[in-house]
């Protein structure tokens, strides 16, 4: 049967990019278990518009953990504390009764602050339009079974590919790299034949850009691992490492 | 007679599009660099636009109201793609999935739209792959298949149980790279709010930057709207919170057509609604239906029972279990297509054979698991199950699933020809957006062949030919008056929606328009009802322009806003649906009007009076909007009642 709960929820409030942040501490109660995080955040909203106070700001769309686009910060565990989901999927059966929650945004230099929790990851596109493709045009294509491809590749870089571009592994990182996201696609592309032939460019050229915008270098601490909602392996990062490797010897 | 012209070319069915890329008009090289095209969206239809008119030479600026173009909603979709490739060697062919999309549509779509559709469908599938979409593979190193509803061969493509995913970055990827070479100018968090039409030609929008609240002006020489479907106006759907239909609504103020706004897709498979406060529905992918049973108790206390949670849904003896798909529907059982599905199980629920909250229904996978093994059933659908179990907190391997219809998808929206254009010239749109390869029944896995085939190997052509009569056309400043006017009532409409300051949360006033939707523009409607709709939505306008309460003011960034203005369009779409619905005598997919079904309860069309696409005209705020007519003509296919028994 349904069951409800009180909780104190401490929350980043900032107004804008170059605004100074602080914590605002709220109340909600009567919160039913069954529902998601980001339910008791809109209920928590309602009450702020009742009040005529500022709703807080937050990044959502999909709220079935695909998009990629919520990205909070709770009790100090990017997507908060639940294994292998977003915090969309985050439901408020994993909290106590009269427990404090700490909601922050993501914090990295790479990714400034818009708003209350709402982070900027444009850095991600960038890192991709320098290299995360294949470089074909529209047409002009050959079947799509003139190649046959190993299902074990195939289903590897399938894995690899299931990044959602959320910012997770950068949060989680105490350095803010960004190397699992970019090893991520190095991989996939690099696991088929239609992505193998421009490879080493791929690698130096995410790489460069990765460096340029601020991220932080990897220490193989593998917190970006356990964060990550969609189990994206740090076995990547090794294979990004290679690409990189003969990238530069080749050189 | 019909005075819309859908400008379909000479020739019979299968050459009517070769013919028309022999004859249409070109743009050389030098002159692409000098022309802009606008384009909203970056879903499937809309990245894979922006990047295939990047490539080609055009000057591109592409539009998103999220953070980043990987964020639309075309990411969600699960199952998979069709295509009709036939690599299984099982009698597909362009013609099959034409004829099946057609029939599945119940013959309320245009032949040589869909026809064009099954065309390109294979070139789409070699696309990706090219791209580097990780498709499922046999162990032979070629593509797999598998089946969906609606059809008798395996023709659909997939990704594990992600290839909407898997799509929209390969076209993404495709589109960053456009980016990167300078080809495409991407605008993220950027809304589009009003479209600037100079002479009669769509040429421009103007666009609210959604972080610092700026209003912007964007000249193009074309315009093209790849902005989804409306949903949400129901409130819950399974659409992303952010999906909206306001485009459409500022195309339809501005003179374009509206077709078919009633025509939407209720999936059967959701997870059922569970509280008040509930933001959205989650889907349970049609797959499921392959191995699932889909059941309620026999006897009403049985049911009563359940719902009072006196007992378990495991403690019902197989005697007392009423599969009713399979008793209604012993040909195709519970692979039924999807309005058939979701009217089945809304028909039990009114009887009182509803369990968990009376509103919902099992889905089943004991006699699967005893046939096959709990490890085979994993396998297959192994990422569902843990999604279920995260929201529901029960364990669908032990005991049923609970499942409900929700809002899913619209086939119905911006009226197009041939070649994708609204009735505005210049203006185009593509994939959910327009109402064009549909009908009033969408088929699984037809709508990501169908947002691809619009943005890859449809629009690069027709905005050509539209294209090459503009070539002396130079860029317009946006200090033209029409621009300075549309800023301007842009401008006064979020003043209006500021000033209001009312009591009620732009939510709250939604979810009271979702509610009279759902219960008489949904699932069942009938006259009385959609005529009690409309006036009460109008009430739900009125309270809203009355009394919606937006804190903050309009610079900066300001959520609650973007929703009302949001919100302010919902209603409108709303009344033109029930508007439709209303004049669509007949039962036909989607659409399903109580006063017409047969003695066994399935939809009865109305062949000699409905068999048109209704095209909405907006006539200005106060008045009802005017309907002109498309005559569907069926030269190829005979229209047949469906029959899935």
């Amino acid at each position: 049967m349904e069951k409800t709960i009180n909780l104190t929820l401490k929350v980043w409030r900032q107004n804008g990019p170059k605004e100074k942040g602080r914590f605002e501490t709220y109340q909600v109660s009567n919160i039913s278990t069954d529902s998601s995080f980001l339910e008791m955040m809109d209920i928590l909203n309602e009450q702020l518009i009742s009040e005529n106070k500022e709703p807080i700001a937050f990044d959502h769309d999909c709220r079935e953990g695909i998009c990629g686009m919520c990205s909070l910060y709770i009790n100090g565990r990017p997507h908060g504390p639940d294994e292998d989901i977003t915090t969309c999927q985050l439901h408020m059966r994993k909290f106590k009764d009269g427990e404090t929650v700490t909601i922050e945004p993501w914090r990295a230099a790479a990714f400034p602050i818009i708003k209350d929790l709402i982070v900027d990851r444009t850095a991600f596109d960038t890192i991709i339009a320098a290299g995360g493709y294949v470089s074909v045009n529209t047409g002009g294509i050959p079947d799509a079974n003139a190649i046959p491809i190993a299902k074990v590749a195939a289903d590897e870089a399938m894995d690899a590919a299931s990044c959602i571009g959320c910012g997770a592994c950068v949060a989680a990182c105490k350095n803010s790299s960004a190397m699992l996201f970019v090893s991520a696609k190095v991989s996939q592309l690099a696991l088929l034949p239609q992505g193998k032939v421009e490879a080493k460019r791929r690698a130096k050229a995410m790489v460069a850009k990765m460096d340029e915008l601020g991220f932080g270098g990897c220490t193989n601490t593998g917190a970006c691992e356990v964060e990550c909602p969609k189990n994206i392996s740090i076995s990547n990062i090794s294979r990004l490492n290679r690409e990189f490797l003969k990238a530069r010897f080749s050189d | 007679m019909s005075v819309i012209n859908s400008k379909i070319p000479e020739g019979p069915l299968a050459q009517k599009w070769t013919n028309y890329k022999n004859h249409q008009k070109l743009v050389n090289p030098s002159n692409k660099r000098k022309l802009d095209v606008i384009i909203v969206g970056t879903g499937l239809a809309g990245a894979s636009a922006a990047a295939s008119l990047g490539e080609m030479g055009f000057n591109v600026k592409n539009f998103t109201i999220q953070d980043s173009p990987r964020r639309a909603h075309s990411i969600a979709a699960q199952g998979g793609i069709n295509a009709a490739k036939n690599y299984p060697n099982d009698g597909d062919s362009v013609y099959r999935l034409f004829y099946d999309t057609i029939k599945g549509g119940d013959y309320r779509a245009r032949e040589a739209n869909v026809y064009r559709l099954a065309e390109v469908s294979n070139s789409i599938i070699d696309q990706c792959v090219a791209q580097g979409v990780p498709f499922a593979r046999e162990y032979g190193g070629l593509l797999d298949n598998r089946s969906f509803g609606g059809a008798q061969v395996s023709r659909t493509f997939y990704a594990k149980g992600q290839t909407g995913q898997q799509l929209l970055l390969g076209a993404y990827q495709a589109l960053m790279r456009q980016v990167n070479k300078g080809s495409v100018t991407m605008y993220t968090r950027n809304e589009l709010v009003e479209i600037v039409v100079v002479d009669g030609k769509a040429r421009g929008i103007i666009t609210r930057d959604l972080v610092t609240g700026e209003l912007q002006r964007h000249f193009g020489h074309a315009v093209v709207l790849a902005t989804g479907g409306y949903g949400n106006t129901f409130f819950l759907s399974t659409n992303a919170m952010g999906s909206n239909g306001s485009a459409a609504v500022k195309a339809y103020h501005k003179g374009a057509l509206f077709a078919n706004p009633c025509m939407a897709q209720i999936h059967p498979t959701c997870i059922p609604v569970h509280g008040e406060f509930q933001s959205k529905l989650t889907l349970m992918s049609e797959s499921l239906r392959n191995d699932g049973r889909i059941w309620v108790p026999k006897k009403k206390e049985d049911a009563e029972a359940i719902r009072a949670g006196k007992l378990k849904p495991t403690q019902i003896a197989e005697d007392d279990r009423d599969y009713y798909l399979e008793r209604r529907y012993p040909a195709f059982g519970n692979l039924v297509p999807r309005d058939v599905a979701s009217r089945a199980a809304k028909e039990r629920c009114d009887a009182g054979f509803g369990v968990g909250t009376g509103l919902a229904v099992y889905l089943d996978f004991k006699s699967a698991i005893d046939r096959l093994g709990r490890d085979a059933i994993e396998a297959r659908y192994g990422n569902l199950f843990q999604m279920y179990e995260k929201i529901v907190d029960e364990n669908p391997y032990e005991t049923p699933m609970m499942i409900y219809p929700a809002i899913h998808y619209t086939m119905g929206g911006l009226w197009v020809d041939y070649e994708l254009q609204t009735n505005i010239p210049g203006l185009f749109a593509a994939g959910e957006a327009n109402f064009s390869d549909h009908g009033a029944n969408r088929l699984g896995a037809s709508a990501l062949m169908q947002g691809l085939a619009d943005g890859y190997f449809v629009l690069p052509y027709t905005i050509q030919n539209y294209l090459a009569d503009d070539i002396r056309t130079p860029r317009m400043t946006t200090e033209e008056k029409e621009f300075v006017e549309a800023e301007k009532s842009v401008k006064d409409r979020f003043e209006k929606l500021l000033s209001i300051k009312g009591n009620r949360s732009v939510d709250s006033i939604h979810k009271e328009l979702g509610l009279v939707m759902w219960d008489f523009v949904g699932m069942a409607r009938n006259k009385e009802g959609l005529q009690g709709a409309i006036e009460k939505i109008a009430k739900v306008k009125k309270e809203f322009w009355t009394n919606v309460r937006i804190p903050g003011n309009k610079e900066g960034m300001n959520i609650e806003l973007e929703k009302a203005s949001r919100l302010a369009d919902f209603i409108e779409i709303g009344e033109l649906m029930a508007h439709d619905a209303l004049n669509r005598e007949e039962s036909c997919g989607g659409h399903f009007r109580e006063e017409y079904q047969t003695g066994e309860g399935e939809a009865l069309r109305q062949d000699d009076k409905f068999a048109y696409v209704s095209c909405w005209e907006y006539q200005g705020t106060e008045k009802e909007p005017k309907m002109d007519k498309e005559d569907l003509v069926y030269e190829y296919v005979e229209m047949l009642q469906r029959n899935y028994k």
